[in-house]
């Protein structure tokens, strides 16, 4: 089936299979491999990534369901050389330890973030549920979500 | 994991959806936002040969005041639930417990109708449905019928939805004021319930029970206990009469039944306060 989804600002058309994932189609298909495969079941998180600027999980969407939307991936986030704040602040406090669960706790972030400008500490840690680190480097990693919500303009 | 090969079909209106639903029979699934569905066609225990998507069919999503009642369209998503102010007035206990299914991303995705009709006694809004006692509306080839939510759920995994027919509304009695708890016992966050327990008084009590059998299950026995003037603490000894609890790696039988008891007595504690 032919689709069009524009990712990270970037219109891609391809002929997919029905059954086709959306993580695979962005691995794959897309050559956008910041976003990771976890569980695979729907628990973890890894493979979160932005669809029409909301959080989900990319090993439960079909491709199919993507056409005519919007994807943001990892890739898409940063400004040019400029870090996105959720980004930046995850450098600053240390919020990774070996990064695979990195890339969708940043979307996951700033979907959060997105819905809730000024989260209190126990916003974050329910609004990060979906995602788990098997490191538990949960600690820094809602520094930094916090700190990114104290950047952004009120 | 990647779902066996199916024919896609993209419904651009609920007649459309009914149309393909009788074209390919039981072949046919309906897909909406798919967090029920395709993790089972992943682990291959389902593989239709055809997958109708009704995702796109805006019409379907809504929270509307309906004089008496609240209603839902069927592609409500959780999201859209746990941010409705009309349900935070009329229905709080749906507005919060739609805030505890599954996840963000999961109730970014996930609906309403979806989870009601896959008919899963482990779901969280099965059982505030029937703490709500509220009414289904099924649209199929011959039209549209309402379905109580006590002859909703039929078995494990199935209800009183034909093949050819969507569930395309939920309606729900206004119940602004009423004393309220849902309580959702697990181990970890975003976990299945292990039991869980919706509860309302508004005059009279609804209470259903989360994976306490293998439907989702109306404490009928709390009910009629409490609407014979026994305490609370009566009443929740009742909480597991007629339940059949299953067994796995979380729970004994014994063990859930047990959770059935202590958690409707925090529930009725709760939703006198």
């Amino acid at each position: 089936m032919d689709i069009s989804i524009t990712i990270n600002g970037t219109e891609h058309r391809d002929d997919v299979e029905p059954r086709t994932l959306l993580v695979h189609h962005l691995r794959d298909d897309a050559g956008l491999t910041g976003t990771n495969v976890g569980c695979d079941t729907s628990s973890c998180g890894a493979c979160t990534v932005l669809l029409d600027g909301e959080s989900v999980k990319s090993c439960t969407v079909l491709a199919v369901q993507a056409d005519g939307r919007c994807v943001t991936t990892i890739e898409g986030l940063a400004d040019g050389e400029g870090m996105h704040p959720v980004q930046a602040a995850f450098r600053e406090h240390h919020g990774l330890q070996c990064g695979y669960c990195t890339p969708g706790m940043v979307l996951a972030a700033v979907s959060l973030l997105r819905e809730q400008p000024h989260p209190s500490e126990a916003d974050v840690r329910a609004g990060l549920e979906g995602n788990l680190c098997r490191c538990t480097g949960y600690h820094n990693i809602v520094k930094a979500v916090l700190a990114a919500a104290d950047g952004a303009p009120a | 994991m990647i779902p066996s090969a199916f024919d896609y079909v993209r419904a651009d209106s609920v007649d459309a959806a009914i149309a393909a639903l009788v074209e390919h029979g039981e072949d046919a699934k309906l897909l909406a936002g798919g967090h029920s569905l395709l993790p089972l066609m992943k682990l291959r225990l389902a593989a239709p040969a055809v997958l109708v998507d009704i995702g796109r069919l805006a019409e379907l999503s809504y929270v509307h005041d309906a004089g008496d009642h609240v209603a839902i369209g069927g592609l409500t998503r959780h999201h859209d639930l746990e941010t409705s102010a009309l349900l935070g007035i009329e229905a709080p206990i749906l507005r919060h417990a739609a805030g505890q299914v599954g996840d963000p991303q999961v109730r970014h995705r996930g609906t309403i109708g979806g989870s009601i009709a896959h008919g899963d006694p482990a779901s969280d809004l099965p059982a505030v449905l029937l703490a709500l006692r509220a009414t289904l509306v099924a649209t199929g080839p011959a039209g549209v019928r309402e379905i109580g939510v006590d002859d909703f759920f039929r078995g494990f995994l199935e209800t009183a939805l034909a093949p050819t027919e969507l569930l395309t509304e939920i309606r729900v009695p206004k119940a602004a004021g009423a004393g309220w708890s849902f309580q959702k016992f697990n181990r970890r966050a975003q976990d299945w319930a292990i039991v869980g327990v919706a509860l309302v008084r508004n005059g009279t009590t609804g209470v259903g029970l989360v994976n306490m059998a293998p439907v989702p299950l109306r404490a009928g026995a709390v009910e009629a206990a409490i609407a014979a003037g026994a305490s609370d603490a009566d009443a929740a000894a009742l909480a597991a009469v007629g339940a059949e609890p299953s067994a796995d790696l979380n729970a004994s039988a014994d063990f859930r039944r047990h959770l059935a008891r202590v958690l409707v007595g925090r529930a009725l504690a709760q939703a006198a306060g």
